[in-house]
């Protein structure tokens, strides 16, 4: 018997042998390895387990304990519920990037220490990715482009921040002490995948673009990852209460004026994420309690959300408010689920979100921060308004939009079914939810004055909403988010790209050229003339000596030798002379050096030369006969 | 589908809206009865100040969403292309 088995390698590798399989055979498969997966959860008794030697540190690829464990059941039961409603999907490719992404978010979740973390954060970027792309068609492709790009920027953040609490001595990943930049650096890399504003934008801007199935598995996991190392690493950062409740309301603004079914329940999940954060960031016991239960319920209830709004969108092939319209009467079993979702996020008594948003709402209360409490308020307004209000409404009634659809498969409405049951589950039966939370707190979701309050506030934004319904009339626009900054100002990119970076770059290449290029060229330049030209110098000057000067001079020395060496004997004469006769001498050189080779024949009289060849026969002949 | 056609009566409309209608009233009224255990705010004593808080906060999320929307963020459908 294994004494512990990574979930996350069970869907990592168990991902692998999806193509091999086909059919029924196929759809067993999908299904028991979540089994398996969430039975290895179950198994799990709290402790260290995995630890592997790395450089110096201990990687920690399994750390258990009650935070980690109920993300691992929690991700175990939404990858169940996810493959169910995606078993009519034939490509294999959707379901293996969502098993290697379910897979890698267990990883990060059972990681105990930054590396292991980034190791499987970086492969949750890189899985995912795939089921937008998945999709197929332009917008899908840029989309993801778009999507790994901030990803990437987050993980290089988190790289860095890691990098930097390795030269401080620990990577060990729990409540993160702030040693400054490394800190800052590891918190913006989880900020982006929390989705919070301003680094949000790549979740509305994907999400949408993403399969039917894709969305699903997307809204259920990067977010609540991100929550949980967030409540792990930085729990009482007092920052995140106002990023949250910030969050919790920019996402409901966006949901109302957004057309986009799809995209509308995007900005939910910054909305609904954004009371997590708020909860990590009070810190207290029932805070981090309420944040976690939260992400519990919210996986739940977004995913039905999600999985009802695919289901139409599957049927019908319309994902904008402003075509469709009248669904209900064709698709009365997918209202139900999804209205059961609708009133689940909405913190209606009696379903899944009243039990786990009241308690983050309960803790602001206790740390005495009344706005908080009142903005926070304002925004479960604006969840239940936007997805319990007006998507169904306009989706499912106003006007006949004369599509004819049917309900979805058995399998959409079976994943939808698992998910309603459980939020209905957990809202009337919170005791095992509690259980599970990290801190043994008391908390007693259903009191007289909780429900009654609760109660009004929704009923009276169903009064609102009802009142304004004009002024909510989908429009076939689109609202600029963050993302206009890289997608329509990227000229301003470029811009910054073109002269800032170059004007830098320049600077940087001016201090360079002059500290180093220039230097060195110079050290080249003198070694080149001093040592090279004067090498070369050397030896043409003695090519020069022995290819001209020498040669020269014995050619011109043997044009005529006599009157060389006349010249020579009336320059030693000149030497030796005294004064008075230098110049008579000095003429007679000068004549001679004008003259010369003149007759090389020396002119002497015939007798002489008589003289001369009768002397030479005479030697001869005395030579011959000696 | 039963179900449809009984959601889509002219009859189970006028009844649904009476019962919202009752709902709404009780909801309001028997906020002036219950026993209140925690009181962390002066709202929390205002009998009726959820409903109230409601009301005003989802008119407040429209028409204010829907004045930045005019005034800045809207946009064509193309816009990005």
């Amino acid at each position: 018997m294994i004494e512990w088995m990574h979930p996350a390698l069970i869907f990592i590798f168990g991902a692998f042998l999806i193509p091999f399989l086909k059919g029924r055979t196929r759809n067993i498969y999908l299904l028991l390895l979540p089994v398996a997966a969430f039975i290895s959860v179950l198994s799990m008794s709290p402790g260290t387990y995995g630890v592997i030697p790395f450089m110096g540190f201990d990687l920690v690829f399994g750390r258990v304990d009650k935070l980690s464990l109920v993300f691992g059941y929690i991700f175990s039961i939404m990858a169940f519920i996810g493959t169910v409603y995606g078993l009519h999907a034939r490509k294999n490719g959707e379901h293996i990037a969502a098993f290697i992404h379910i897979g890698c978010s267990l990883g990060v979740v059972f990681a105990g220490d930054l590396l292991a973390l980034i190791l499987f954060w970086e492969g949750m970027a890189f899985s995912s990715v795939f089921l937008i792309w998945l999709k197929g068609g332009n917008a899908a492709y840029n989309a993801g482009i778009r999507y790994i790009l901030a990803h990437i920027i987050g993980g290089a953040c988190l790289l860095g921040g890691a990098f930097l609490y390795w030269n401080s001595g620990t990577i060990e990943f729990d409540a993160l002490q702030n040693i400054g930049l490394a800190f800052y650096l590891v918190l913006i890399g989880f900020l982006i995948n929390a989705a919070v504003p301003p680094f949000h934008a790549w979740l509305p801007d994907a999400y949408p673009e993403a399969s039917v199935v894709g969305t699903v598995f997307l809204s259920a996991f990067t977010t609540k990852t991100a929550v949980y190392v967030l409540a792990r690493g930085f729990p009482g950062a007092e920052i995140l209460i106002w990023m949250g409740v910030i969050m919790a309301l920019y996402g409901v603004v966006y949901a109302v004026l957004e057309n986009d079914a799809r995209r509308l329940l995007a900005y939910h999940i910054i909305s609904q994420v954004g009371y997590m954060v708020a909860g990590v960031g009070i810190g207290t016991e029932l805070a981090i309690n309420g944040a976690v239960a939260h992400a519990f319920t919210n996986i739940l209830n977004k995913a039905l959300l999600l999985m009802g709004i695919g289901s139409v969108m599957h049927m019908t092939g319309r994902r904008k408010l402003t075509e469709l319209g009248g669904v209900f009467k064709t698709m009365p079993v997918t209202f139900v689920l999804y209205m059961i979702g609708g009133l689940s996020i909405s913190a209606f008594p009696l379903f899944s979100g009243f039990v786990s948003k009241s308690m983050v709402v309960s803790a602001a209360g206790e740390s005495h921060t009344g706005s908080v409490v009142l903005l926070l308020t304002m925004a479960s307004v604006g969840t239940f308004l936007s997805t319990g209000l007006k998507l169904p409404y306009y989706v499912f009634f106003w006007k006949d939009s004369g599509i004819e659809a049917k309900e979805p498969p058995f399998n959409m409405l079976a994943g939808m079914g698992l998910a309603a049951f459980l939020c209905i589950a957990i809202g009337v039966f919170p005791a095992p939810l509690y259980s599970l939370l990290p801190f043994p707190v008391h908390y007693e979701p259903y009191t007289p004055e909780h429900v009654v309050s609760a109660l009004g506030v929704l009923l009276f934004t169903g009064v609102g909403f009802f009142a304004l319904l004009n002024l909510l009339t989908p429009e076939s626009t689109i609202s600029a988010d963050m993302d206009w900054f890289y997608r329509k100002k990227s000229s301003v990119f470029l811009w910054f790209a073109r002269n800032l970076i170059i004007i830098g770059d320049n600077f940087i290449g001016g201090v360079y050229k002059f500290l180093v290029l220039e230097p060195a060229g110079k050290v080249a330049y003198y070694c080149s003339t001093s040592f090279l030209q004067r090498i070369d110098k050397i030896l043409n000057g003695f090519a020069r000596i022995f290819l001209d000067y020498i040669p020269n001079a014995l050619t011109w020395f043997s044009r005529n030798p006599l009157a060389e060496l006349k010249i020579a004997g009336d320059t030693f004469l000149f030497i030796i002379s005294g004064k008075n006769i230098r110049p008579q001498i000095k003429e007679r050189i000068r004549e001679e050096k004008a003259l010369y080779p003149g007759d090389i024949i020396k002119h002497w009289p015939i007798g002489s030369t008589v003289l001369w060849v009768t002397l030479f026969l005479l030697a001869s002949l005395f030579i011959y006969y000696l | 589908m039963k179900f449809v056609k009984w959601i889509e009566s002219q009859k189970t409309s006028k009844l649904l809206r009476i019962f919202m209608y009752i709902a709404l009233f009780i909801v309001v009224v028997i906020d002036f009865f219950i026993e209140r255990q925690h009181i962390e705010f002066f709202w929390d004593m205002v009998p009726g100040f959820s409903a109230f808080y409601g009301f005003i906060s989802c008119a407040l999320i429209i028409v204010i969403s829907k004045a930045v929307d005019r005034a800045w963020l809207m946009k064509k459908e193309d816009y990005h292309d």
